[in-house]
């Protein structure tokens, strides 16, 4: 039937609220069976308790001080893995356009492992790295990927090219590393959310309080930028709202990756499932960002149940889950032929 | 949807236009009759398009300047920009799974604010959009459903959504078999028509345009050669001197335009 505009907008952007909120839900209920489980095992109706305050002093310790940094941790890496592939995505109208995919992960890994590797630090200077590191990636991808504007599909191929180089680069590192470094490096590399502390529960919350206004404000121009670069010109976008959305893309890839280490497949997958489940009017941000902390959060549990006693760093599973969607991707755009 | 009782006024002034080191367009200076339909045509590679994208300002000149209403169009600001002048390029793509309403809504960006994001006036754009174009019981659709003919009336019902005075088309009949090109150049007229916009489109068939248009400008090497109604520029003098080609001119027995009937062999 003909219907106004508006009716359909407020429909879709219900659906994609519903989608979040639904998703938020699993991603919390999923958290707190984390903080359950484990070599100490917590029944779930104590989790409260303990959290307000409750329990003995080795129930506060290990739900409060280990396991819950773990899963905020997760919440947030995955929140903003999942949202800075939904900006990268839609800017370049190219889903293969992600920081995992085309190195802008690899880079704050890179950056990180300098400083934890060849200058001995850590903490705040490891998430400096990483910043550093994403940042000159992003900026040598732009440059080598220029040519007369920015095409997705050139993105792609330079990413991929700068991602092997980056990888060569933090194999060579670890080559170096003596074996106790190389060991620690190679598990924080695959991305692991074990042994994390408030310090990076406050890296990655931080950013995403920084991130998520700022986002919520450029999202307008973000639907103007995927109908391509002169028709989001005529209608008022100009190149200042595009460095925005892919500083502030990229520097959440660096942070969460500075956080939990470059989980990979995360920023690919989880907008993908979101603009699938959503017919779309907004830029089902929201939704994507629910997904990616859901993923994580169920992937980090999934990888502790199946895998235990062993510690299976998560990165490993969204690997798993991951790998086909992009091999999926790879093909779909092998066949339309543009990657579109 | 404003209706402005004196049209804006676009020009070029000696406007020269380019990429990166060498000039596509030289020294064009000419006016867009306000509230009519012109025409830009001319050979693959003359500049038609590069043109329109300088009167866009989506390239800045190399030399000369663009006028609107007299002030330089490098001046304004660039929300004003987007509410006066729209530019629809030859090829664009629609993302994903959008729906036609969805796409035509974008249209309204330049007309909202990020903590007023979608207004009553909105809708009433876009449902006005939807039923200029005849296209509101596709509103729902997935816009990659459409044929190439609908799809093309998606893109002109953004562009009337965004409501823009002057409204610049990039070949918007190409790839269009000959129903969907009679369909879409009179779509433009009766927006023209009915919402005294002006309507400046780049155009490959020399009978659409004369037909269609009130106004030409005939372009070769970046250059303009001739402009103004369509029995002065398509004569065969002209077509000879842009197109290269030989042509007897004969009047339209259906609308009184200039017709051209190219003879076989090219000169030069």
């Amino acid at each position: 039937m003909a219907s106004g505009g508006g009716r359909i907008a407020v429909r879709m952007s219900r659906a994609g609220s519903l989608i979040a909120v639904i998703s938020w839900l699993a991603a919390v209920f999923v958290a707190a069976i984390s903080l359950t489980l484990g070599e100490f095992p917590i029944a779930v109706g104590d989790v409260p308790a303990i959290l307000a305050g409750g329990g003995t002093l080795i129930e506060r310790d290990i739900v409060v001080g280990d396991r819950l940094p773990r899963v905020l941790t997760g919440l947030g890496v995955g929140a903003a893995f999942a949202l800075s592939g939904a900006i990268l995505q839609r800017i370049a109208t190219n889903p293969l356009v992600s920081p995992d995919v085309i190195g802008i992960n690899s880079g704050a890994a890179l950056g990180a492992l300098i400083v934890l590797t060849v200058m001995g630090g850590s903490g705040t200077t490891l998430v400096l790295g990483a910043l550093i590191g994403a940042l000159v990636t992003a900026a040598a991808i732009l440059l080598i990927a220029y040519k007369r504007g920015l095409h997705g599909f050139r993105l792609v191929l330079v990413g991929i090219g700068v991602a092997s180089v980056l990888t060569s680069a933090i194999s060579y590192l670890l080559t170096r590393a003596d074996t106790h470094e190389a060991m620690t490096a190679a598990v924080w590399l695959t991305g692991s959310l074990a042994n994390r502390s408030t310090l990076h529960v406050a890296v990655i919350g931080v950013t995403l309080l920084v991130a998520v206004p700022a986002v919520a404000v450029l999202a307008r121009h973000l639907q103007l930028l995927e109908l391509g670069d002169d028709l989001a010109r005529t209608l008022g976008t100009r190149q200042v709202h595009r460095v925005a959305l892919v500083l502030v893309a990229v520097t959440l890839a660096a942070m969460a990756t500075a956080a939990a280490g470059p989980i990979g497949f995360v920023a690919l997958v989880a907008p993908q499932i979101a603009r699938r489940l959503l017919a779309e009017r907004h830029t089902g941000l929201a939704p994507s960002a629910a997904i990616g902390a859901l993923l994580v959060v169920g992937a980090d549990l999934a990888a502790r149940i199946l895998f235990a006693p062993m510690a299976m760093p998560v990165g490993i599973l969204t690997a798993i889950v991951g790998a086909p969607v992009l091999l999926w991707l790879l093909a779909r755009a092998n066949r339309i032929g543009a990657a579109g | 949807m404003s209706t402005p009782d004196l049209p804006v006024r676009l020009t070029a002034e000696r406007l020269s236009l380019g990429y990166a080191g060498h000039t596509v367009v030289e020294e064009v200076s000419t006016e867009l009759p306000a509230g009519k339909i012109t025409a830009i045509i001319g050979p693959n590679g003359c500049g038609k398009s590069t043109l329109l994208r300088g009167l866009a300002r989506l390239l800045s000149p190399h030399s000369g300047q663009v006028l609107l209403d007299g002030r330089d169009l490098a001046t304004i600001a660039t929300r004003e920009l987007a509410v006066t002048v729209g530019l629809l390029p030859q090829q664009p793509t629609a993302p994903d799974g959008i729906t036609v309403a969805d796409l035509i809504g974008r249209g309204r960006h330049p007309h909202q604010r990020w903590f007023r994001q979608w207004s009553s006036a909105d809708d009433e754009a876009v449902t006005r959009a939807l039923s200029a174009t005849g296209l509101s019981h596709l509103a729902d659709a997935p816009v990659d459903e459409l044929s190439g003919g609908q799809r093309q009336r998606v893109w002109i019902a953004l562009a009337i959504a965004q409501d823009p005075d002057v409204m610049l088309l990039d070949e918007p009949t190409t790839y269009l078999d000959l129903a969907h090109q009679l369909d879409v150049l009179g779509l433009l007229t009766d927006i023209n028509a009915q919402l005294r916009r002006t309507i400046v489109l780049v155009l490959h068939d020399l009978n659409m345009a004369a037909r269609y248009a009130h106004h030409l400008i005939a372009m070769r090497d970046g250059e303009l050669i001739a402009q103004g109604p369509p029995h002065d520029i398509v004569t065969a003098d002209i077509v000879r001197e842009v197109f290269g080609v030989e042509a007897t001119i004969i009047t339209d027995p259906v609308t009184g335009s200039p017709l051209v009937l190219p003879h076989s062999r090219t000169i030069h």
